[in-house]
């Protein structure tokens, strides 16, 4: 069986097929055990889960909340994004303050980019980024996979549209790291201003139009467009860009006609994507949702476990 | 102190005079009574202290133009005496103190508070570098008459860009009849603004905003061209593309009285230096790529940058042990400076006479400062230099208060081996 060898997740960058097929392979375990009625276990009884999360995020913090309590861990919350000290100061002090109560695993969110990667080598314990900045956000990327890999078998060679602000997007930058090395095809769909520099040179081909860039996608991705974005700062208007980058019904014939509709969450109805396509019949919102605690599941089973193992050997 | 002293065997690397020979340096008083070829069978005065400089090469004194020091308001990072101990390791006997202190050095009291410090603690030679506009706010001019007269040997806004034209084509024409250097940073207001590193491929896998060439060089233009219109003498502090070398290069053959510095960083490192977000390398301008500091090496190799500075930029854990946008810019550099332009000339990339005077002569010329050369009857400042041996820049060697070096535990080929502030022996090894 494959080892996985890494302490943190801090990134899907550095991960090999191996290792995140085998984390898929875990989470198609999880989501039986999220399915039985009698839904936890005791993998990791005794273990202590701090959430420190210096972003607001229900969705994400739940996610892992659940996870952890399914596999008996104990879980404490840690909501730190409306303290008044600087975010920096914040991030290390607190780190060494939960460091001194010995936790097992540190689930972090942050505003900054490499602020788990930080926090990582400050603490003595596992650390799981939940999101840092607009870097990397693996837990969504490795939901993503296992949502489509269920629903195709499959993630090599499948074409793979990623629609919108790709540029702020740590959603996007997994998604293209983790497709690219399961040997999928990425695609990007965005107007210019929505793309960092260098794209065509991050393994995924650019497009400019839903049209072209949906034409026999198996999977469409949509992302979020944040209000303060949508008013002349990098797109002119709402109206604008639903006109053009929308995910209607109209743009989705370009695509597979099985092709599924994803989005990570929280959407804006008519912003990116139209209602009717969010809950159509090839939409995978919700399917997201439940693999999300199953992936989360399964990487602290495989870091703390493997680790302890580790350290009994 | 009077006293006698010959340093001999050396080899004599002299920009000043275009000299390169072997020979002895005689000090008395305090200058150089006699130096080259012609000195070294003089034989030594009657109690004069002799050096056998055998396989070393003495070079004027290194002329740092670019120094932020944290005295005063922040002397936990650096004081003027422990900068210029710093400085001494380093082999640099003269710098300019840049203004952005708190408060900020834009008044006769403060210039002279900075003259006197470094009169009673350092053992090196430091000109205080005034702000060019009152709290380096970029909207009223200093007295720079008075200031100059008070000993400021230049104005800068320090680490602020001038953003306003008009501010600063009255300020250049004004400081014009004074003859003072107006030194400063480019970088505009809102294109790139907020951006943390080098914008290209490795900010976007990083997820930093970018900071892209063109604020540095927008605005350089810009100052150029009032430079041009003032016909003041306009230096640009610290480029970072070849770009701006050239804008440079071309405002002077349009007889502009412009001359540019890089700091040593932008010319031995680049952007993958930064690797996973290693705040010791976060700059401001950035790193850029390697193609550009290849292009920033040969501009500085054909002498179309002018100087090269240190960028000493002293900062502590609580400014730097941050995630990477959070943190602040700035790394220390006037212990390593010359050990890392050395990489230059090992690399057969800079004559060597070339990076001496990059690094002492024409920053000397340039701010008209007494220094930069080794013409018998110059005060002796000099630094005697061991071009082949091999070190490590381990985090214990380094005197300076803060240790925000971007060459922690680096390997280097040569170094000041005895620096020398008008004969004194300031440092040396072992």
């Amino acid at each position: 069986m494959h080892f996985f060898p890494h302490r943190h997740l801090l990134g899907i960058k550095g991960l090999t097929e191996q290792d995140i097929t085998l984390l898929l392979d875990r989470a198609d375990e999880a989501v039986k055990i999220s399915r039985q009625r009698e839904k936890k276990t005791s993998t990791l009884r005794g273990l202590t889960q701090i959430n420190l999360f210096f972003e607001a995020s229900t969705r994400t913090q739940s996610s892992f909340e659940l996870a952890g309590k399914r596999l008996g861990a104990d879980v404490m919350n840690m909501s730190v994004g409306n303290s008044s000290v600087k975010k920096g100061e914040t991030l290390i002090d607190t780190a060494m303050t939960l460091n001194a109560m010995h936790p097992d695993v540190l689930v972090v969110r942050h505003s900054s980019a490499g602020a788990a990667a930080l926090l990582a080598q400050k603490v003595s314990c596992s650390v799981v980024n939940a999101g840092d900045g607009q870097h990397e956000h693996p837990t969504q990327a490795l939901l993503d996979a296992l949502t489509i890999r269920r629903a195709k078998g499959k993630l090599s060679r499948i074409i793979v549209a990623i629609c919108g602000d790709v540029l702020h997007s740590r959603v996007a930058r997994s998604n293209i790291l983790l497709l690219n090395a399961m040997g999928a095809r990425v695609r990007v769909v965005a107007p210019a201003t929505l793309l960092p520099s260098g794209i065509a040179d991050m393994g995924a081909e650019v497009y400019h139009s839903m049209e072209e860039g949906l034409k026999d996608a198996d999977v469409v991705m949509m992302l979020r467009l944040q209000r303060e974005r949508m008013s002349g700062a990098f797109v002119p208007s709402v109206r604008e860009y639903f006109h053009y980058y929308g995910l209607d019904a109209e743009k989705l014939k370009a695509a597979k006609e099985d092709a599924l509709v994803m989005h990570p969450g929280p959407m804006n109805r008519g912003v990116e994507i139209a209602s009717e396509i969010a809950d159509g019949p090839q939409s995978v919102i919700e399917q997201q949702v439940e693999m999300g605690v199953a992936v989360r599941m399964a990487v602290m089973e495989t870091l703390l476990v493997s680790q302890n193992q580790g350290g009994r050997a | 102190m009077t006293r006698t002293a010959v340093l001999k065997n050396l080899r004599i690397l002299d920009p000043s005079r275009n000299l390169d020979e072997k020979g002895s340096i005689v000090i008395e008083n305090g200058r150089i009574a006699a130096i080259g070829a012609s000195a070294q069978n003089q034989g030594a005065p009657e109690g004069a202290e002799v050096v056998d400089g055998r396989g070393m090469i003495a070079a004027p004194g290194l002329v740092d133009a670019r120094v932020f020091v944290g005295e005063p308001g922040a002397e936990h990072r650096e004081t003027i005496e422990s900068a210029s101990r710093a400085a001494a390791a380093g082999g640099v006997t003269t710098f300019i103190t840049m203004p952005d202190t708190d408060p900020v050095i834009d008044d006769i009291a403060l210039v002279e508070f900075v003259l006197k410090n470094a009169r009673d603690k350092a053992i090196v030679n430091i000109h205080p570098a005034a702000a060019l506009t009152k709290g380096l706010a970029g909207e009223e001019m200093t007295e720079f008459g008075l200031l100059q007269a008070a000993g400021a040997v230049a104005f800068t806004n320090g680490r602020n860009p001038m953003h306003n034209a008009q501010v600063l084509r009255r300020a250049m024409t004004y400081a014009r009849e004074f003859g003072s250097v107006i030194s400063l940073e480019t970088r505009d207001k809102y294109l790139g603004a907020g951006g943390v590193m080098n914008e290209g491929l490795l900010a976007s896998w990083l997820g930093l905003s970018g900071s892209p060439r063109e604020a540095e060089l927008i605005p350089l233009e810009r100052d150029l061209r009032i430079a041009g219109l003032t016909r003041g003498k306009y230096h640009a502090a610290q480029i970072s593309v070849p770009e701006s070398a050239e804008a440079v290069k071309i405002a002077r053959e349009r007889g502009a009285n412009v001359t540019c510095g890089a700091s040593i960083n932008h010319l031995t490192l680049n952007e993958n230096d930064i690797g996973e977000y290693r705040t010791f390398f976060k700059l401001s301008p950035p790193l850029r790529s390697e193609d550009d500091r290849k292009a920033m090496v040969d501009a500085l190799a054909r002498g179309e940058i002018d100087i090269i500075v240190s960028s000493h930029d002293p900062q502590d854990v609580d400014t730097k042990r941050l995630p990477f946008a959070d943190a602040a810019d700035g790394a220390i550099g006037l212990e390593t400076m010359l050990a890392a332009a050395l990489r230059l000339h090992h690399s057969g990339e800079v004559p060597l006479i070339r990076l001496i005077d990059a690094l002492s002569t024409r920053p000397a010329k340039i701010f008209g400062l007494d220094a930069g050369t080794l013409a018998p009857g110059a005060r002796a400042d000099i630094v005697l230099i061991d071009p082949d041996e091999p070190w490590l820049a381990t985090k214990d060697t380094f005197v300076s208060r803060s240790k925000n070096t971007p060459f922690e535990d680096a390997r280097f080929t040569g170094r000041a081996v005895s620096t020398y502030v008008a004969g004194e022996r300031v440092h040396s090894l072992g």
